[in-house]
């Protein structure tokens, strides 16, 4: 009987570990993000900051197809500023009156253009890999915020004894099987902010995370501010019919 | 029934031509209803409630989403960011679906502790089996509309138990995927069929409450009404009561809605499908993991009948079982409150479809293969062997006389307050 159950045990053990000798990814870092909590909300400096960061870092390889420029708006950049970040992207538009296609700068109507022509090009680009969408990467991944900021922060070079890296490949604590084909893409000073922030890596890794939780929910910030409201009336008229309710019922013998 | 005569001379009108009016009087306020009924015979309402939010949610919805591969996720996330309130709407949606399923599964355990299956109320419990049966294929249908990689493999999985029937198999899932695999086609008719399919639950519940306004309301005491001093019309006392249960439960709704909205979704589903990648775990809705469970279960050939046919048998079984419930139980006294042995078992079988939940979330592999199968038997034993065994070896407990002397405290020869509890 004691022997079934090491049996078992054993069995249990090795099964439930399907990952085996690539281990388990750690738990990602709770992070303080100002938009946690019922009352939360975006940080509109650290957005426009991780905006920054996504332009000059993330967009060399991912695309970010579901924000338009004028979409910034929301985020605390004039009009102007639109027009003047929107300008340094190119996208196709036409065909013009000669039936040719053509590259015009972006607009602020504009969807914020993809950095390759189409699937192959940059899986060419990038060793065989190919760097996914960020528009909905925060909803997309167990762990959402914490997990993209985790990542970004979760690289080891060299990588921990005994672990042999495929080639191209980099070892990060988080990734689910620790080898990510990504390089990593931040370091300590990888842009200027041009607010005077110190960019350091978790600066801007923070950053960039809370840019992209407000691109993949825009909505975030009405949604609570409306759920509180909410929650208030129904709280108030819930226990308005509760008291009706024992008035109506005070005269039923139950 | 004595039409009720009306002041108003155009509703009088059109009452002696259509009685729509005096249906309504009957039906929602005069409706004798139990007095003794507790907050768990809330949920039947509730049920109907939502059922009216998720097709008014879907329509604005449908006027937005486009049932196309190239197109469905994109015009989703168009909803959710370009459409006026548009977030509310899907995330209302999304909720409800799962909102709907945890109410008309307290109503479902109400039914099965209070025996409302029981006669009179055969056909009441059966069409509420059909509405079950309605309500998992709309939910199936309109989660693989926003075409997210569990939408897509979801789909894969759950048409794929088609092809374990004998001969036919391959062609019904080449025909119900009107194509070769999951795809455009596939989208298409589950678009149209989950605009349908809500419409159908309205007739059945429209059909389950003729049947319940026939037989009338159960109550926890499971005894008949036996005269009018057991009972009290619907209007004012229930419907008080349901809008106030609704209160608490709109908390709870609006509370995911606004606060959690992701909290029973797949962070996988906002990756779009994708036919070359296949998740590594795919799983489908909460609500559906006790079967997926029961699904999985079977991992063996039973003489020449292979597994994969068992197991579809075996899913689809546990909820046909359901059907002859009336007559599986065979105990004469509705209540739990008077069945000590059944009261026990009922609770037992509650826990154990917790367990099919979790071992239907989990990998089928290691320990969670003998966990599921013990749970998959043990659900069935409960129907075929541990209820019709109760029927004749339980000895209940005696039965107040009825419900105006167990829950009046001046009750006449019993310990009302006991029997009421």
């Amino acid at each position: 009987m004691k022997k079934l159950f090491a049996a078992a045990a054993l069995a249990a053990a090795l099964w439930s570990h399907p990952a085996g000798a690539a281990g388990e990814a750690p738990t990602p870092p709770a992070v303080d993000w100002s938009f946690n909590g019922l009352f939360g909300t975006f940080d509109r400096a650290q957005l426009q900051r991780g905006y920054q960061v996504y332009a000059e870092v993330c967009h060399s390889c991912h695309a970010l197809k579901f924000m338009a420029f004028r979409n910034l708006q929301q985020i605390g950049f004039t009009p102007e500023q639109i027009a003047q970040l929107a300008g340094q992207f190119e996208v196709q538009d036409g065909p013009n009156d000669e039936g040719d296609m053509f590259m015009r700068p972006a607009k602020a109507a504009d969807h914020m253009p993809s950095p390759f022509a189409n699937e192959k090009a940059a899986r060419f680009a990038n060793n065989g890999a190919y760097p996914p969408d960020q528009s909905l990467i925060v909803e997309a991944r167990k762990g959402g915020s914490d997990y993209i900021h985790a990542l970004m922060i979760g690289y080891r070079d060299p990588p921990p004894e005994g672990v042999q890296l495929g080639d191209g490949m980099y070892f990060n604590e988080y990734f689910p099987g620790h080898q990510i084909a990504m390089a990593p893409p931040l370091s300590d000073g990888r842009v200027d902010y041009t607010d005077g922030t110190e960019a350091t890596l978790d600066q801007q890794a923070k950053d960039v995370t809370a840019f992209l939780t407000w691109v993949a929910e825009p909505n975030l910030e009405q949604r609570k501010r409306m759920g509180v409201t909410v929650m208030l009336f129904l709280i108030v008229l819930t226990g308005m019919l509760y008291a009706l309710k024992r008035h109506i019922w005070s005269d039923v013998k139950h | 029934m004595e039409a009720p005569t009306w002041k108003n001379p155009v509703i009088g009108w059109i009452d002696r031509r259509l009685p729509i009016f005096t249906m309504m009087q009957h039906d929602l306020v005069d409706y004798p209803t139990p007095k003794n009924l507790n907050y768990w015979w809330n949920f039947g309402s509730l049920a109907g409630i939502i059922l009216v939010i998720m097709i008014a949610t879907g329509v604005v919805l449908a006027m937005h989403y486009t049932p196309h591969v190239d197109y469905a996720f994109e015009s989703v996330e168009r909803i959710m960011r370009d459409v006026n309130y548009g977030w509310l709407l899907r995330y209302l949606h999304m909720n409800g679906a799962s909102m709907f399923f945890i109410v008309v599964y307290i109503h479902m355990f109400r039914g099965l502790y209070y025996g409302s299956y029981k006669a009179p109320r055969e056909v009441l419990w059966i069409l509420g089996v059909f509405i079950l049966l309605a309500m998992m294929a709309t939910a199936f249908m309109g989660y693989v509309l926003p075409w997210g990689q569990m939408s897509f493999w979801g789909a894969t999985v759950i048409t794929n138990l088609f092809s374990a029937i004998p001969l036919v198999g391959e062609y019904i899932v080449t025909w119900l995927w009107g194509g070769f695999s999951v795809d455009n086609a596939t989208l298409n008719r589950f678009f149209s069929l989950h605009y349908l399919m809500p419409f159908v639950i309205f007739a059945l519940v429209f059909l389950h409450l003729v049947a319940l306004h026939t037989s009338k309301s159960n109550n926890p005491l499971g005894i008949d009404v036996k005269g009018p001093q057991d009972t009290i019309p619907f209007t004012p006392y229930y419907t008080i009561k349901d809008m106030f249960g609704l209160g608490v439960f709109m908390i709870v709704y609006l509370g995911f809605v606004f606060f959690s909205p992701n909290f029973y979704g797949e962070p996988d589903n906002y990756i779009k499908a994708n036919p070359m990648v296949t998740p590594a775990h795919i799983v489908p809705e909460w609500y559906f993991l006790p079967y997926y469970a029961i699904l999985r279960a079977i991992t063996f050939d039973i003489w020449f009948v292979p597994a994969k046919l068992l197991g579809v048998t075996a899913m689809f079984g546990s909820i046909i079982v359901l059907l002859f419930l009336p007559w599986l139980d065979r105990s004469p006294v509705r209540s739990a409150r008077f069945r000590p042995i059944y009261k026990q078992f009922f609770w037992v079988f509650l826990a154990n479809c917790f367990v099919l939940g979790y071992v239907g979330s989990k990998p089928a592999e290691g320990v969670w293969i003998p966990i599921g199968q013990a749970a998959t038997a043990y659900y069935f034993a409960h129907f075929l062997i541990i209820l019709p065994l109760l029927s004749f070896l339980e000895r209940p407990k005696p039965l107040p006389a009825s419900i105006s002397a167990a829950v009046t405290p001046a009750g006449v020869g019993i310990p009302a307050r006991s029997a009421a509890e």
